[in-house]
């Protein structure tokens, strides 16, 4: 025993020693490392079978930008199914959000609109998907009505609203030239497109937050064991309630991107946004159960079917082998949970 | 002898048609083991939860040091330095020993950093390892998560809490029901420890031949109140089971 090692009584040799976690395993989590070197892995394949194409710069680009709103709509996701919750609604609070920011921006300038009447749509959108967040998880955490079902039904609702307010159509005029031309189309440098540092940003941002502060420790205490959080004094429901917020920011700002990259409030769209991004952020390992899951795994899962549905594209087989793929990992990363869980459970 | 520590007198407690507590009396001393036993339904459990802030009694008074006091919530006890290592432990099996040990009460960076929140790691891994040294506890890595480690261990690492924020009373409720032997002799020398430190265990168990190990002296609760007390150096295991059962006649 060193003198360093201040505290670390031996007295029982005959222990099995746990294994250390290393930097890698703190970083990914376990299950999220399998799912890491299985992005290598395609990565390497798809750049062997076509070094000419995939992975240039321009390919880069695109697999970002098709990865950009799911990686934000993925970011609150993880928090949510950390908690031990899930959200179905991200798509339709999407929508809803994007079309009320639309809406206001038809009757502010429309395709010609001004950067303050665009900013205040911005911050519509985000307001709304917030609003509708905090309802959600009021009901799921004062009201005690499965998460599963509450989004269920707040999908339902926001796409409903949506659908009321536009009439079912597409709010013409709704994504303004200002807004296209940048967030949408626009690239920092010329370079970096902006709808990919958006969803940098909020990646980043809300990584740091769930890794290093007591929001995101509270977040994994609610999910590992919400009884023992409560009586430590952890205000349980009214952290689900924030939990489900950002989720609902989090849509709200993925429908001002839907918005400037789609130039439309894309009302048809997004239904299986909610299915795709839960894939994505169980892929890369965060436990359905709870208490379990990190971002950079969600930024691993998202990207799997972003750079497959790309290199199958470019090695001209049929993009749909996507799905089979993206299943067949899914399944793969949750047969991992249970297994650790096993394991767990007879130590 | 001393002035108590913590005392209940007279506590009352009706579930519908249960009386739970008939006017039940108990009483801590400072830096003692007090063992608190009786048969099922004897009204342990709620006795504890009432001491313990998790529910409030119809009646009756809690004194701490000789001042009454109103527990409205595990935290309020807390505050007064009561805390409770529960049969279940509440641990989070996905944190790991030094985040369980801190859990609720993080430690952050401060200065211009404070108002974010951020969690300073390395702070809590160091109190957490010396609440362990403390207390003698072996775990080798403090950075695995709870739930991979053994019953003992995971028992330890709720004591090991319990210890670090109760500087007067620590509620143990069968400690040591669901370990081996090893590690209940482990859980026992912990229990001294804590004691040593001049903090008083309140330990409720049903086995007999442990009481007299590691109690200084015995409670016996029947049917909501307290039928007997207890020196347990001088005590045998058919005395305190002719208490708790009744068979012998009451005593103090």
């Amino acid at each position: 025993m060193t003198a360093t090692e201040v505290g670390v009584v031996e007295e029982n040799g005959g222990a099995v020693e746990p294994p250390s976690a290393s930097l890698s395993q703190r970083l990914l989590g376990a299950n999220a490392l399998w799912t890491f070197l299985i992005l290598v892995g395609l990565v390497v394949f798809f750049t062997i079978a076509a070094p000419s194409t995939f992975l240039t710069q321009y390919d880069i680009t695109q697999i970002a930008t098709n990865a950009a709103i799911y990686l934000v709509l993925g970011v609150g996701m993880t928090f949510v199914i950390i908690t031990g919750g899930i959200d179905l609604s991200v798509g339709s609070v999407l929508i809803l959000s994007g079309v009320l920011a639309a809406e206001y921006v038809v009757h502010h300038g429309g395709y010609n609109a001004h950067w303050p009447s665009i900013i205040v749509g911005i911050v519509i959108s985000m307001a709304t998907g917030t609003a509708w967040g905090v309802l959600q998880g009021f009901v799921c955490a004062k009201a005690k009505v499965p998460p599963l079902i509450v989004t269920l039904g707040g999908l339902g609702m926001a796409l409903g609203i949506a659908r009321i307010i536009t009439t079912g159509n597409d709010v013409a005029g709704g994504a303004p030239n200002a807004l296209v031309e940048t967030l949408g189309l626009g690239k920092l440098f010329g370079v970096i497109p902006w709808i990919v540092i958006v969803a940098v940003l909020c990646t980043v941002v809300f990584g740091l937050v769930l890794a290093y502060t007591r929001f995101g420790r509270y977040t994994y205490a609610i999910g590992s064991n919400a009884e023992a959080a409560r009586r430590v004094g952890i205000k349980v429901e009214r952290k689900l309630i924030q939990v489900y917020a950002l989720s609902g920011l989090m849509a709200g700002i993925a429908g001002v991107m839907s918005l400037a990259f789609f130039h439309t409030t894309t009302i048809a769209g997004h239904s299986t946004d909610n299915l795709a991004v839960i894939t994505a952020v169980v892929m890369g390992g965060t436990s359905l159960f709870g208490g379990r899951g990190t971002i950079v795994g969600t930024v691993i899962g998202v990207f799997i079917p972003a750079v497959l549905n790309s290199g199958l594209v470019i090695i001209g087989v049929q993009q749909y082998w996507q799905d089979v793929a993206v299943g067949a990992v899914l399944v793969f990363a949750v047969y991992l949970d249970q297994l650790r869980r096993r394991s767990r459970e007879r130590s | 002898m001393t002035e108590p520590l913590l005392e209940a007198r007279g506590l009352t407690k009706r579930y519908g048609q249960v009386q739970a507590l008939q006017g039940a009396d108990f009483t801590a001393y400072p830096g003692e083991v007090v063992a608190l036993i009786g048969d099922n339904g004897a009204g342990k459990s709620t006795l504890v939860k009432a001491l313990s802030g998790a529910l409030r009694p119809d009646g009756g008074d809690i004194l701490l040091e000789g001042r009454a006091v109103h527990l409205d919530s595990p935290l309020d006890a807390q505050r007064l330095g009561i805390e409770t290592v529960y049969q279940d432990l509440a641990l989070a099996p996905d944190l790991d020993a030094a985040a369980n040990l801190h859990l609720g009460r993080e430690l952050y960076f401060g200065g211009i950093l404070r108002p974010l929140s951020i969690l300073d790691r390395g702070a809590m891994r160091r109190a957490a390892r010396t609440a362990f040294a403390e207390l003698g506890i072996d775990l080798r890595d403090i950075t695995v998560p709870v739930g991979s480690l053994s019953g003992g261990q995971r028992q330890s690492v709720a004591v090991a809490r319990a210890v670090a924020y109760a500087n007067k009373v620590i509620f143990m409720d069968e400690p040591t029901a669901a370990l081996g032997v090893v590690q209940r002799g482990r859980v026992l020398d912990t229990i001294r420890r804590v004691r040593d430190r001049g903090v008083s265990v309140v330990l409720i168990s049903h086995n007999m031949p442990e009481v007299l190990a590691v109690a200084d002296r015995v409670e016996v609760l029947r049917l909501g109140q307290r039928v007997a007390r207890f020196t347990a150096a001088e005590s045998t295991v058919e005395e305190l089971v002719g208490a708790m059962t009744g068979a012998l006649a009451a005593q103090s």
